[in-house]
């Protein structure tokens, strides 16, 4: 029987338990308000390096060793490693995850990474293909800068609607088990362009996607915006919250209650000069792996509509004058069977 | 059908530019434009301050101007080494990047980034990927105002 729902949306059988998180962030975030959830806020921005392209492979690997540490599941019984990040053919997982001999997946949607991470993994064991998954996604400042931007000590000012990329891995243990929280349903984005093509301002490029992936989710499955506790979008920042806010209201559902940005979460905007908030594929994954899944472990948070979103252009394709297509992934997280 | 689907997208694009437009906060001018009035400003007044102290030092006229600049781009390369030159470009803006110690930083700064893929095809290939289009245009214009200087010279003699 097929286990899709309308155009885009699954929905799964088995309980798909989010087992265990781990998280290592940099020093900025580690500043930020939510510093006492991540498990490990790491000083030297080289992670003990020489270059920051091997310093977000150190992260990558050493944040899955620390999954693997707080967890009592063996490496051994790991099935697959699924994971993403920003560096071009995605060496920092490639290089972090290397070491460990265990099966990888690598995948590419720009800073909604960790969501395809998530469904994939889901699917994985949903269809009886594996018992535990490893999902995980990093991004690293320094490394992001280099290849997306300009040189970190070129002198210049950055306009008020650009977001600064997390230092920052959160990885995430899937399996299938009986302990809360557990991934429920899922609905996959479409890519959407609607012809922001400024790079500085990434969250209007992909708030088209977001509001558009949220307003599917909540049709396919019946659903009003007040079924979840929270719905928080993955890096959209200030200025991408309030256009998802007025797009989705457009189309005459209010999410202005519960509705929220890892972006925004992540970073003081007043004290640490971050304008419209944080991005990158570290933000929606630490965020998760660090505050919300504290939040469903406690029971703060019963309902949550996790929707990381990505801006899919590079380096080329913006000097090419190409716009920037957005895409977000909805994944729900239940703490109830 | 085709058309009013094109027509319907490129509309949809409109309304929502208007929307980003409206959303998007804007940066302050009056403030950025007095930061880097006062910093600009205050680098040039220092290159002046130099050129006077170097020619009381015994440094002639014609070759002040010279040592002054080549004073100014050391300061802005150590300063970009060890950190400062960012901290000032992102108070001052245009006032700290459009004299000397800007250009000196644009091409100090991808020098340390790309240090790491080696001197030849890192810091050879890479120094000028930002003051390249300064380099290859400013020499190209003046080439061309050297030849239109040089014939309207010959047509006043």
């Amino acid at each position: 029987m097929l286990k899709k729902i309308n155009k885009a949306s699954i929905c799964f059988e088995n309980n798909i338990s989010i087992l265990e998180t781990a998280s290592i962030v940099g020093n900025k975030e580690g500043e930020g308000p939510l510093a006492k959830y991540f498990d490990v806020i790491e000083e030297d921005p080289y992670f003990g390096q020489d270059s920051w392209e091997k310093a977000e492979s150190r992260m990558v690997k050493n944040t899955i060793g620390l999954l693997l540490k707080k967890s009592s599941i063996k490496k051994d019984e790991i099935d697959f490693i699924i994971a993403g990040d920003l560096l071009n053919q995605s060496t920092a997982s490639t290089f972090g995850v290397k070491d460990y001999s265990i099966p990888f997946l690598g995948i590419y949607s720009a800073c909604s990474n960790i969501g395809e991470a998530m469904i994939l993994g889901s699917v994985l064991l949903d269809g009886y293909f594996a018992t535990n998954v490893i999902a995980n996604a990093s991004s690293h400042f320094c490394s992001a800068e280099k290849q997306f931007r300009s040189p970190l000590e070129l002198g210049g000012q950055r306009p008020q609607t650009s977001t600064w990329t997390i230092t920052g891995d959160g990885c995430m243990l899937l399996s299938k088990n009986n302990k809360p929280p557990f991934i429920k349903r899922a609905t996959i984005g479409k890519i959407i362009d609607l012809g922001v093509s400024d790079p500085f301002n990434m969250g209007a490029a992909m708030a088209p996607a977001a509001a558009d992936t949220i307003f599917t989710h909540l049709s396919d499955f019946n659903l009003t915006p007040d079924y979840y506790d929270l719905i928080i979008t993955g890096d959209l920042g200030y200025v991408g919250k309030k256009l998802v806010i007025e797009l989705l209201k457009q189309k005459g559902i209010d999410v202005s209650n519960n509705f929220s940005d890892c972006g925004i979460k992540i970073f003081d905007k007043e004290k640490q000069d971050t304008h419209s908030g944080g991005s990158g594929c570290g933000c929606s994954a630490v965020t998760f792996a660090g505050f919300l899944y504290d939040e469903l472990k406690n029971k703060n948070i019963n309902k949550l509509l996790f929707v990381p979103t990505g801006a899919l252009l590079s380096s080329i394709s913006v000097l090419q004058k190409e716009s920037i297509p957005g895409i977000a992934h909805a994944i729900c997280i239940e703490n109830k069977i | 059908m085709e058309l009013i689907c094109i027509a319907s997208t490129e509309y949809k694009k409109k309304k929502f530019k208007e929307l980003v437009d409206a959303y998007s906060p804007k940066s302050n001018i009056v403030s950025n434009c007095t930061r880097a009035f006062f910093v600009g400003g205050s680098i040039c007044v220092i290159g002046e301050i130099i050129k006077k102290l170097i020619i009381n030092m015994g440094v002639t006229t014609d070759n002040a101007p010279l040592v002054t600049s080549m004073i100014l781009i050391l300061t802005s390369v150590v300063l970009t080494s060890l950190g400062y030159y960012d901290v000032l470009g992102k108070f001052g803006g245009a006032g700290s990047s459009i004299p000397i110690t800007g250009f000196a930083n644009s091409v100090c700064a991808p020098a340390i980034e790309f240090k790491k893929e080696g001197y030849i095809l890192g810091v050879g290939t890479k120094i000028f990927i930002i003051c390249g289009p300064v380099i290859l245009y400013g020499t190209t214009a003046s080439v061309v105002i050297g030849a239109i200087y040089y014939i309207i010279k010959k047509i006043g003699e």
